[in-house]
């Protein structure tokens, strides 16, 4: 028994030697940081290493019952989640299905058109962002002006975008939204040409409308790259961090404080190792949790 | 029914006289839907156009309002006190050497440890492989205080191997190389073995060859993740002359609100932009490839 799994692991040198590079790295950077957040999440740790101090649950009671902001920030987090991710899929699968019959040329344009924002990166497009949303200055305040929009919404009078709590998150979200939409519509794009032709034909034949075609064929086909779509573009905006460091650094009165920017303000910047590790293992269960709802769709969806 | 294959390369227009597929809609909607998207596709694009009309403009024009649409008087200040008052030359050649490190690492990582798990059998082989693609599906946030410990510990704040160190394992890069691996015949490897040559060989004269276009894709994604990248950076780096460039020109507006300089912060985000936009309107084509090789075999 074990001297033929000696002989495999023997015959299987090779594959050991070829993922040595990677998973060397690997243990040192991502395997070994792991464990040791969980560790550290039950100690009460700071930057002196000597005084650390092992407090069992007390870093996530705390976070629970007695921190001001922490529960804020969840509920922030899964506001932005259950916004943007949702816009994003509606918002790709209406254009992709829409230019998908234009010429290569036209299709190329909206594509780049909508994979811009992602090629600009958070920052840039955070720092653009303040400037449009600004109360005195701002070009948002002037369209809406413009249009007319102003005196509608607030009597005439400038709108603080990044100043009211009850603007703050939603302006944000657009700004993670815009950046949002270019990898699903080129997935969902791929998804469209895979989808055999004949298909369509025969539902042509027997009558089928465009729109019925649509629910009876493209979504039913398209349903694998969808949920992948879901789970990545999940991922993706449950790490909302930039928009919120450099545009309301979690203000006004913490209406956009998110886990991974308490994470930072409180780990990293305040060297609360040990609670701001605490922090991070619950956003793992929240994120593993969800990622696992995702999958169990998806492997029902599948078979 | 046998002539609806249509060539789309040649461009379909709408009313064609020919059996078209997935219109949704009549002719009317659709144009009134596509208006939807064009005006879509241009409130993606203001943004950008608005850092760049903006990087001309001196500090009174930029807080005017109503806003100057068109910078009357365009003026260089912004860029000369960017480029010129600031270290913006070394964030960029910063930029440059950690994105291209990851980049590097993240190609060579990936097509060693695709080749083995798409291609290799060996004790072991679906743990380890599930361990990576874990990772791939977790927040890196997660374990980023233990890190800056572990880095403290090391040592390598302000250094090039602290920033990139944790992105030397890419794990979609591993994901995708091994589907691509999947995808080459195995006679094409036995051949090679048949002719004597050895595994580094065989690695190095067949595998690598035949992988050009899955290496194209990684070391594009790699290469854009680790420019794009701000958390990690950010927290690495405490000297001025350490930061990278989006981290550099971020510092240059969020010095407190009220007396920021608009200009200089639409400037540094155009310098920040403006490099990564050049690579990808000369690689597109493997930024979708990339993206959907992972999705549709996956």
């Amino acid at each position: 028994m074990l001297k033929r799994f000696s002989k495999r692991v023997w015959d299987g040198r090779w594959g050991y030697v070829f993922i040595a590079p990677a998973m060397i790295p690997f243990a040192i950077f991502t395997a070994y940081p792991l464990v040791q957040g969980l560790l550290l999440s039950f100690y009460k740790a700071g930057v002196n290493r000597d005084k650390w101090k092992y407090i069992g649950l007390k870093n996530y009671t705390n976070l629970l019952t007695r921190d001001p902001v922490f529960p804020t920030a969840i509920k922030n987090t899964f506001l932005f989640v259950l916004g943007v991710v949702p816009a994003a899929m509606i918002i790709c699968l209406f254009v992709a299905v829409l230019i998908y019959p234009l010429s290569q040329r036209k299709q190329t344009f909206f594509r780049a058109a909508f994979y811009m924002p992602v090629v600009s990166a958070g920052v840039v497009l955070a720092m653009v962002w303040v400037y449009i949303y600004s109360q005195e200055y701002g070009l948002l305040n002037y369209l809406f002006e413009t249009l007319g929009l102003l005196e509608l919404l607030n009597e005439g009078e400038k709108i603080g975008w990044l100043a009211q709590t009850n603007t703050a998150l939603l302006s944000l979200a657009i700004v993670v939204l815009s950046w949002s939409l270019g990898q699903p519509l080129i997935l969902f794009l791929a998804g469209l040409g895979a989808i055999p032709e004949p298909l369509y034909d025969a539902a042509k034949i027997d009558g089928a409308s465009g729109w019925q075609a649509f629910w009876k064929i493209t979504l039913p086909l398209l349903r694998p790259t969808m949920l992948f779509v879901l789970v990545v573009l999940t991922i993706a905006v449950f790490q909302v961090f930039v928009v919120v460091q450099l545009m309301t650094l979690g203000g006004p009165a913490n209406a956009t404080q998110t886990i991974v920017y308490r994470i930072w303000v409180t780990g990293i910047v305040g060297a609360k190792f040990g609670y701001g590790s605490a922090m991070a293992v619950i956003l793992l269960s929240i994120v593993s949790l969800v990622a696992l709802v995702q999958f169990k769709l998806l492997d029902r969806q599948l078979t | 029914m046998a002539e609806t294959t249509l060539d789309y390369s040649r461009g379909l227009m709408p009313g064609d006289q020919v059996l078209r597929r997935r219109y949704l809609v009549g002719r009317w909607l659709r144009y009134l839907a596509l208006a939807i998207i064009v005006a879509l596709a241009i409130i993606l694009l203001i943004p950008i156009l608005w850092m760049i009309l903006g990087s001309f403009k001196i500090q009174r024009v930029a807080l005017a309002y109503p806003p100057e649409l068109i910078p009357s008087n365009p003026v260089m200040d912004n860029w000369e006190r960017l480029l010129i008052d600031r270290p913006s030359m070394r964030w960029l050649v910063n930029s440059f050497i950690v994105a291209g490190g990851i980049a590097i690492f993240g190609v060579l990582t990936s097509t060693c440890a695709g080749y083995a798990f798409g291609k290799k059998q060996f004790p072991g082989r679906t743990i380890f492989f599930w361990l990576i693609l874990m990772t791939m599906m977790l927040p890196r946030q997660i374990y980023i205080i233990p890190l800056f410990v572990l880095m403290k510990s090391f040592g390598w704040f302000n250094s090039y191997q602290g920033m990139i160190a944790p992105y030397i394992v890419y794990p979609f890069g591993i994901f995708l190389m091994r589907q691509y691996m999947q995808s080459i015949p195995d006679e094409l490897l036995e051949a090679g073995k048949m002719d004597g040559a050895s595994e580094i060989q065989l690695f190095r004269h067949v595998v690598l060859p035949l992988s050009r276009p899955a290496i194209g894709a990684i070391a594009i994604f790699a290469f854009m993740a680790g420019w794009n990248d701000y958390l990690w950076q950010l927290v690495m780096a405490t000297d001025e002359l350490w930061l990278t460039l989006p981290v550099g020109v971020a510092k240059l507006t969020a010095s407190g609100v009220g007396s920021i300089d608009i200009g200089v912060g639409m400037a540094g985000a155009t310098f920040a932009f403006v490099p990564m936009l050049l690579i990808f309107l000369v690689f597109q084509n493997y930024f979708i490839k990339g993206i959907t090789v992972g999705a549709l075999k996956g």
